[in-house]
């Protein structure tokens, strides 16, 4: 291979591997991502303590408060869930699939007075 | 020469790049996936001091069609005896209208003390039937609207009757409450989704607002839970749904009835035992 392609080749492999690439949001991805993958197994606890690392690594990450909301959720831990979900929307509040996950998890959540006649 | 060499590499270059790209696609995926979830829902009540529950009967009114204490005590017992822990009394529907007629006709009648033989009979301690503080109110033998069943609701108070109930049956949970069924009509502008077709034959779906006289039921209920130990309310719940039709449509009010009702024994059975609710959420990377 021409070494000119070589190169670059090597610099942005090595770049992705290194440590030291890896700041804060991306140690978090890779959270997020085990989480992902174990819930889809139902492996829910598992995919709890990843997002609740995630959320912990950084507290910046939308995406990680979203699937930690989730999570409770269908642990019904509800109360935890609401306050994800907020967390989530205060630091991407157009996100669209955090809103349409909240709007269903507030209509679960109420629907106990759902279409209860207000005193 | 050194033209076609240039070439030679810029193609190598687009390629390996394209190669980095996919990748970079790879190893990121999708940035979302929608998942399964089943959302578990605490009861509102706290039954473990009861074994058994009693859907005792209920003050209904409304449309003559359908008698909407006897249909709602055999749908909630129906989906007792299948969606909870709780074993379900089989006891005949209490009439809770002759009842609380014949309650008040004893404490208007010129006594001060009730008479209970009729409710349900003395419990022999010298304990009377609680009333209510207030003027008593005569009690509708007909049931039509909403205010004909306020008079009733003294009947539910009454913790001396239900506790005797409860010691007939054990100290069951007992579940009793008011029923209104009325016929319902309404007219009004309406918002459908209607099929258009352009000239080339291009089927569209766009919303028209068309007047429409429309009829059907309004279903009122409030289920009352009562200690059977003691005969005092511990819970109780209103709910109201509607559903019309087509004014051309001529759907029979039973099964108006039960579509209603389907739409609200969750929320009743989510009152005495956990429930699943299953939906989809999307994780996001």
């Amino acid at each position: 291979m021409n070494i000119r392609l070589a190169i670059p080749l090597v610099v942005i492999a090595v770049g992705i591997a290194s440590p030291s690439f890896a700041d804060a949001r991306t140690e978090a991805k890779a959270q997020v991502a085990f989480g992902i993958n174990v819930a889809q197994r139902g492996l829910w606890r598992e995919a709890i303590y990843r997002w609740e690392r995630a959320v912990e690594i950084d507290p910046t990450y939308a995406a990680a408060y979203n699937d930690l909301a989730i999570a409770y959720e269908h642990e019904g831990q509800l109360d935890k869930a609401r306050r994800a979900y907020e967390k989530a929307l205060e630091l991407d509040p157009n996100n669209t699939q955090v809103r349409q996950n909240y709007e269903l998890f507030k209509e679960i959540n109420d629907r106990t007075g759902s279409s209860k006649e207000k005193p | 020469m050194i033209g076609p060499v240039q070439a030679k590499r810029s193609r190598r270059l687009a390629l390996a790049g394209a190669i980095i790209t996919a990748m970079w696609i790879a190893a990121c995926g999708a940035d979302y996936y929608e998942i399964p979830i089943e959302t578990p829902i605490q009861p509102k009540l706290d039954v473990s001091p009861f074994q058994r529950v009693l859907v005792a009967g209920f003050v209904a009114g409304g449309t003559e069609d359908v008698d909407a204490n006897q249909e709602t005590v055999r749908l909630l017992r129906s989906q007792l005896r299948t969606k909870s822990s709780l074993r379900v009394i089989d006891a005949d529907i209490l009439p809770l209208i002759d009842i609380a007629q014949d309650q008040t006709r004893v404490t208007s009648g010129g006594r001060d003390e009730p008479r209970e033989a009729a409710t349900g009979g003395p419990n022999g301690d010298g304990q009377g039937q609680e009333h209510p503080p207030g003027p008593t109110l005569l009690l509708p033998q007909k049931i039509k609207e909403e205010k004909d069943l306020e008079p009733y609701e003294r009947l539910f108070a009454n913790t001396a009757y239900w506790k005797k109930i409860g010691e007939e049956y054990q100290n069951p949970l007992i579940v009793t409450g008011t029923v209104l069924f009325t016929p319902h009509s309404r007219s009004g502008f309406v918002q459908r989704d209607t099929e258009v077709y352009d000239s080339f034959g291009r089927r569209r779906v766009v919303p028209v607002r068309t007047y429409m006289e429309r009829k059907g039921f309004i279903l009122r209920p409030k289920f009352v839970f009562i200690d059977g130990r003691t005969g005092a309310t511990i819970y109780s719940e209103s709910y109201r749904e509607e559903i019309l039709y087509n004014a051309q449509q001529n759907t029979p009010a039973l099964s108006s009835y039960f579509e209603l009702m389907d739409r609200l024994v969750p929320n009743f059975l989510s009152a005495l035992s956990s429930q699943k609710i299953k939906g989809t959420r999307v994780l996001l990377k």
